[in-house]
């Protein structure tokens, strides 16, 4: 799993540190495009790249890359309040007609979707655990909130090696 | 394999591209992006053709920053093609590289800089090594073909070989004069 910067990272970090995360304290619009270059080099494995409105909302260019580059395992989940939150809650566009899957969906997803109660995200996760024929980019509604958070690692280069131990590579 | 035939009688002179291309398969590149330029369009086309090579095309150039750490994160090699032009949307996002320290090779041709009809190319070419520089990539440059094959050799040593973040500079009066 790739998390993007802010509340994303907080949340992966939340459920449990995992060596197979990679978590993001910057590089804001980067997460979905890392989670490519993943997908694309463990074609076998499923990559998910989990983020915020504002993080996708930076890499919006990077839908249309990932529609064009249409990886089978890759899924991007953005966990939506519809503001930015790190930042003083500024109301982000999301929450003022701009609609992620549409985006996603005219780039040529496979599948893409909107989730806003706790029963729709248990059949989301069920649908993710699936196989897919390309990628897939789905919302999850959450509340503008500020709950206690729980920090990973800042440190880029320990996560990175750790990443690829997981994997089974050597660190230089 | 399934790599595009070499012109064995090619030379550093005539086909550096061909040359540029055989380096990068030498040093187990796996995967590619660009945004196009005009001095690239040979080596993206042999790319292009080489099955055992993943290219992606992407709408800005910051994008192949964070797909080439992907890339490494799962045990593959990529290079990264752009013109100087490019450089400008690549500086935060490099924050990753260099944080990181993820191996990264950007190939970037120079624009606005030797025979340059377009003056809205000029601040960026002048941008380009300084702004690098500033977010700490480490850049080589070349304006000869036989310099050109040499500096890439040594680059992606250094950038898969030793986790540095190297951009090569391709001087335009080695790409030539824009036909308008």
């Amino acid at each position: 799993m790739v998390s993007g910067l802010g509340s994303p990272t907080y949340d992966l970090h939340s459920v449990g540190d995992h060596d197979g995360n990679f978590y993001l304290w910057g590089a804001m619009g980067g997460a979905a495009l890392i989670g490519l270059g993943l997908a694309q080099a463990q074609p076998g494995k499923r990559v998910l790249a989990l983020t915020g409105d504002g993080e996708q909302l930076m890499g919006l260019g990077g839908i249309a890359t990932i529609g064009v580059a249409r990886p089978r395992n890759l899924d991007i989940v953005v966990i939506d309040n519809q503001h930015f939150g790190e930042t003083g809650m500024q109301a982000s566009h999301t929450g003022r007609g701009v609609d992620l899957t549409a985006i996603a969906t005219a780039c040529g997803f496979a599948a893409t979707g909107t989730v806003r109660t706790l029963e729709e995200v248990q059949r989301l996760a069920a649908q993710i655990a699936e196989s897919a024929d390309g990628p897939r980019l789905f919302v999850i509604k959450v509340l503008a909130e500020n709950p206690p958070r729980s920090l990973p690692s800042r440190d880029a280069v320990f996560i990175k090696n750790r990443f690829r131990a997981h994997l089974g590579f050597a660190a230089a | 394999m399934h790599s595009p035939q070499l012109n064995p009688e090619a030379r550093a002179g005539d086909d550096w591209p061909s040359e540029l291309y055989r380096i990068l398969k030498a040093a187990d590149v796996r995967q590619m992006s660009y945004v196009p330029d005009a001095g690239h369009s040979q080596l993206i086309r042999m790319f292009s053709a080489d099955r055992d090579v993943v290219t992606n095309v992407l709408t800005t150039e910051e994008e192949g920053i964070a797909i080439a750490a992907g890339a490494w994160l799962g045990g593959q090699r990529s290079v990264l093609l752009m013109q100087s032009s490019g450089v400008g949307n690549c500086i935060n996002m490099l924050s990753l590289s260099a944080i990181g320290r993820f191996p990264l090779l950007m190939l970037v041709t120079m624009r606005g800089e030797w025979a340059e009809f377009n003056p809205w190319q000029v601040p960026m070419s002048r941008a380009t090594q300084p702004s690098l520089e500033a977010i700490g990539l480490k850049v080589m440059r070349a304006d000869t073909a036989e310099d050109l094959i040499e500096t890439v050799e040594s680059a992606a040593s250094l950038a898969y070989e030793s986790d540095q973040q190297i951009a090569v500079l391709i001087g335009q009066r080695l790409i030539g004069k824009k036909k308008w």
